[in-house]
């Protein structure tokens, strides 16, 4: 087995590029000859396919994907075809691929084949903060783990040399502060490659049981083989200190360990999977005292500790959230070897809460207003309108995963105990996603539920991306249109009614009657987003405090846009429009007891 | 200027030193332009020649949530975040968001900018009692700047709509940031070009001008004078007079028909239906007296009566 993968010499005049970590992973993909691309948004990985889609038609296919195990799926075909092919997706989306990533993992690859998975340490927009490098060893794939934009894109191209060299997926793991880091990256050229072709080969390309079997034992060879790859490799890199002890880390961490300790030996692990090795067996046994510094789970750690070693881990830096320069720091102090921090702030500030609310004029709002009014048990999903959880919309009781909305509502009602109308709300984007099935299955199991999707005809959360329902493609391009309605009475819904967002009565109604029809009826809350993909300003509202009664009635919207003013009446505080949040929805209006909200024209 | 020498004592030009790379933090509220200011701040850094990070977090910056973006540069940058009491320089686009990250500024030598602007979230409006006080921060202009000993804290929107570019004002306050760092003011400027629409320039580079002289002509014992006066012409209100005032709801039972709608719109959900659909009061305690109830009951069946505390009416 050649060693010398990932000795990639950067072909090109230095030229550079200031990039986000996303955008230093898409220019590695599209350097390393890709042609076909696909992902589902999701925070932090987003950015990745929308730089993607910015080079060029005759390169490379950029698209997205329904979901994450279509995008894998669609990566493995092209794969197959005999074209490297890439993937990306947030941690949570390598759940939905990780079936298909299962078997393909024996299967190995034909052109390379590489994902992205983003890790949100510290939760910052997702809804769990698993650790991807777990999933990789399950699957027994390699995960790289740049540590800044140049290194995301290099490992990039590399993972594509090991792909294929070794035959299987390779995962380049980012992090949530690598991908919306900032830095100068020094770019190269595209890579020629020619296409390998379909290779016929049944034994290795279909996973039936008999040549399932066959190609386990191969899959724990090649884990040896990479193992070895290890010890050569350049991502593994050994860096000398002139301390009496060794950090080991990997990724975003290492920034953080050099910035504070530049006095340690450091081995750098950019694979940490496979990652025990000869190599790290060697650092281990060169130092007095031996640290890993990985946010997450102890992976580095335990395989260390399994190699007979003892290590100092997440009894130091903590197994939950982000690390920052700060932990990384007091856990060195912890440990004896740097200064602790002293002295306290000379203002204690009380912090001001300020969670992010949907938007001045979104949607959603009406739709929980309402689901609020019919005292409905609302089983929620992944978008902004998960929002609506937190008061005064407080209209959200239950929300798991994407899509899980409408199976949880079925099994709801089909408990029994619950007095209330049983509503699952979905996004557009989400509902095709993985809303599908479920409903087919409320139809199937003749639930008696209420399934209100909520079209605002983008995927809103991660930042206007188009879908199936928008009839636009990434790259911008029209093409055929999802039509809900059609759609889901293609299923057997027998109750199916579109409202105007902007309609609070209607919606009011609607909804009653909705709730009142026995079996599966789907209400379709349409109105776009106010921010993707076109930001709407209508006329702005504004209050004529001397008809406002203080009854915050509008409040209830929970509109950013609405806030207090110094008037009261009977005692209440009176409310003001700030009208260059307002864009005119209207439906602080229409809950206006007392007539007191009108156009900032009249 | 013909004090800008002794100007400069009270304005400490942060310099940018080879051996550690200089911090700075910009912090404020999606949508006031916290990533504009940082992208200016690292695509000077780096024409200038010094290695650049700049880290920030997406996605729920659009909707009115708090935005921070770390900018760090010098001649070797490992960190893209700053160690918490290490930023020599924090810009705070919102007075509420400045006072939240002023942990990470380095208390003895850090420079704190900021706008007074208050960005009230719905969050801090949320009791719909008598009195109620906002819950937004309470802290006045001259007890920051007594405890932090190097801030500047200015009206940027003040001064950008004075100039007619109210939207401006984080221009403005890049014109103070400017002070603060040994850059060229005409590399600024040629910089801020770059990330502003084409037609609005000028404006820019007269919001950034104005910054600039604001900052130039600061004199501490003027503002903490100015803000003192201010502050004391405009404390909150508490109406205490109201703190004793409570609510009684009056449901007249014979007009009530069972509509619901009072059940339905109640914002606190203190009112029921009971056996023979007529509206009963079922959480007093939380009752505020806010009317809603009264004003949408189509048959006039509720009333609320205010009275003094346990002295009935």
């Amino acid at each position: 087995m050649d060693l010398e993968v990932g000795k990639v010499e950067i072909v090109s005049a230095p030229e550079t590029h200031t990039m986000m970590g996303n955008e230093a992973l898409a220019r590695g993909v599209w350097e390393s000859g890709v042609r076909v691309a696909v992902a589902y948004p999701g925070t932090p990985s987003t950015e990745i396919m929308e730089a993607v889609g910015k080079y060029p038609c005759e390169d490379i296919e950029a698209q997205w994907a329904t979901n994450e195990k279509v995008a894998l799926d669609v990566a493995i075909g092209a794969s197959f075809a005999g074209e490297r092919a890439f993937a990306a997706m947030k941690h949570v989306g390598l759940n939905v691929a990780l079936d298909s990533l299962m078997s393909q993992t024996y299967i190995g690859v034909n052109g390379g084949l590489v994902l992205v998975v983003c890790d949100d340490p510290g939760i910052h927009s997702s809804q769990n903060e698993q650790d991807t490098r777990l999933l990789a060893a399950l699957a027994m794939v390699p995960v790289l783990e740049p540590s800044d934009a140049q290194e995301a894109l290099e490992f990039v191209r590399i993972a594509f040399e090991i792909s294929e060299r070794f035959d299987t997926p390779v995962i380049v793991r980012s992090t949530t502060r690598l991908s919306h880091t900032r830095s100068v990256v020094e770019v190269g050229e595209r890579l020629p490659v020619s296409a390998f072709g379909f290779k016929d080969n049944p034994l290795k390309n279909v996973m039936i049981p008999a040549h399932a079997r066959l190609r386990h034992p191969m899959l724990l060879e090649r884990e040896q083989a990479l193992a070895e790859y290890c010890i050569s490799s350049p991502l593994n890199r050994w860096e000398e200190g002139s301390a009496d002890y060794g950090i080991i880390t990997t990724g975003i961490s290492y920034s953080y360990v050099k910035e504070v300790a530049p006095d340690a030996h450091v081995l750098k692990l950019g694979i940490t999977w496979p990652v025990r090795s000869e190599k790290l067996r060697a650092f281990c046994a060169s130092v007095k005292r031996i640290l890993v510094v990985e946010e997450l789970e102890p992976v580095v750690e335990q395989a260390v500790r399994d190699m007979g070693f003892e290590v100092e881990g997440k009894t130091l830096f903590s197994r939950e959230g982000e690390f920052s320069p700060r932990i990384v720091h007091d856990g060195l102090a912890k440990a004896g070897l740097l200064p602790a921090q002293v002295g306290a702030r000379g203002l204690n500030s009380q912090p001001l809460v300020r969670p992010p609310v949907l938007c001045a004029g979104c949607p959603h709002t009406s739709s929980y207003m309402a689901l609020r009014t019919v005292d409905a048990r609302v089983c929620g999903d992944i978008g902004c309108y998960t929002l609506a959880v937190v008061e005064p919309l407080r209209a959200i009781d239950v929300c798991v995963a994407m899509g899980s909305s409408i199976g949880m509502a079925v099994g709801m009602a089909k408990a029994g105990t619950e007095s209330k109308p049983i509503v699952a709300t979905i996004g557009d984007s989400t509902f095709l996603h993985a809303g599908v099935p479920p409903l087919i299955d409320a139809v199937y199991n003749q639930a008696n539920i209420t399934v209100m999707i909520l079209d605002n005809h983008t995927t809103a959360m991660t930042g206007g991306q188009d879908h199936a329902g928008t009839g636009v493609t990434l790259r911008g391009e029209a093409t055929e249109k999802v039509n809900f309605e059609e759609l889901v009475r293609s299923v057997g819904v027998k109750w199916v009614r579109y409202v105007d967002s902007y309609d609070l009565a209607s919606m009011y109604q609607t909804l009653r009657e909705a709730t009142e029809f026995k079996g599966v009826s789907v209400l379709i809350s349409d109105r776009p987003c106010v921010l993707d993909p076109v930001k709407i300003r209508g006329e702005a509202y504004r209050i004529k405090s001397e008809s406002c009664v203080a009854c915050q009635a509008c409040m209830n919207l929970g509109c950013p846009a609405i806030a207090w003013i110094d008037e009261t009446y009977d005692g209440h505080r009176k409310v003001g429009i700030d009208t260059g949040q307002c864009m005119g929805c209207s439906l602080c209006a229409q809950v206006c007891p007392s007539n007191a909200i009108q156009l900032a024209s009249l | 200027m013909n004090n800008r020498e002794s100007l400069k004592a009270d304005i400490p030009a942060t310099s940018v030193a080879a051996e550690r790379p200089t911090n700075v933090l910009i912090v404020g509220v999606g949508g006031q332009g916290v990533i504009m200011v940082s992208k200016v701040l690292a695509s000077l850094s780096q024409e200038l020649g010094y290695q650049v990070k700049q880290s920030e977090v997406h996605g729920m910056a659009k909707r009115g949530g708090a935005v921070f973006s770390h900018v760090r540069f010098g001649s070797s940058v490992f960190s893209p975040t700053i160690l918490e009491g290490d930023a020599d320089i924090l810009v705070a686009l919102e007075w509420a968001e400045g006072l939240r990250w002023l942990p990470y500024l380095n208390q003895e030598s850090g420079t704190f900018i900021t706008d007074t602007q208050h960005i009230i979230p719905p969050f801090a409006c949320r009791d719909r009692g008598r009195g109620a006080v906002s819950g937004y921060t309470r802290e006045t202009v001259p007890e920051v700047m007594d405890s932090v000993t190097n801030s500047f804290a200015l009206d940027a929107a003040e001064i950008a709509t004075e100039l007619g570019v109210p939207k401006a004002s984080n221009t403005v306050l890049l014109g103070a940031l400017s002070t603060a760092l040994e850059f060229p003011v005409a590399a600024w400027k040629s910089v801020i070009s770059k990330f502003v629409p084409s037609k609005t320039i000028e404006a820019n580079t007269r919001a950034f001008d104005a910054g600039r002289e604001w900052a130039l002509s600061f004199d501490r014992e003027t503002q903490l004078k100015d803000w003192t006066d201010r502050t004391k012409q405009d404390p909150e209100k508490t109406t205490d007079s109201s703190a004793d005032v409570v609510s009684t709801l009056e449901i007249t039972e014979a007009w009530c028909k069972g509509c619901d709608i009072c059940v339905k719109f109640c914002p606190e959900r203190c009112l029921a239906m009971d056996a023979r659909q007529i509206a009963i009061l079922t959480h007093p305690d939380r009752c505020t007296g806010c009317r809603i109830c009264e004003w949408l009951c189509p048959d006039l069946a509720i009333t609320v009566h205010t009275s003094k505390n346990n002295i009935s009416t």
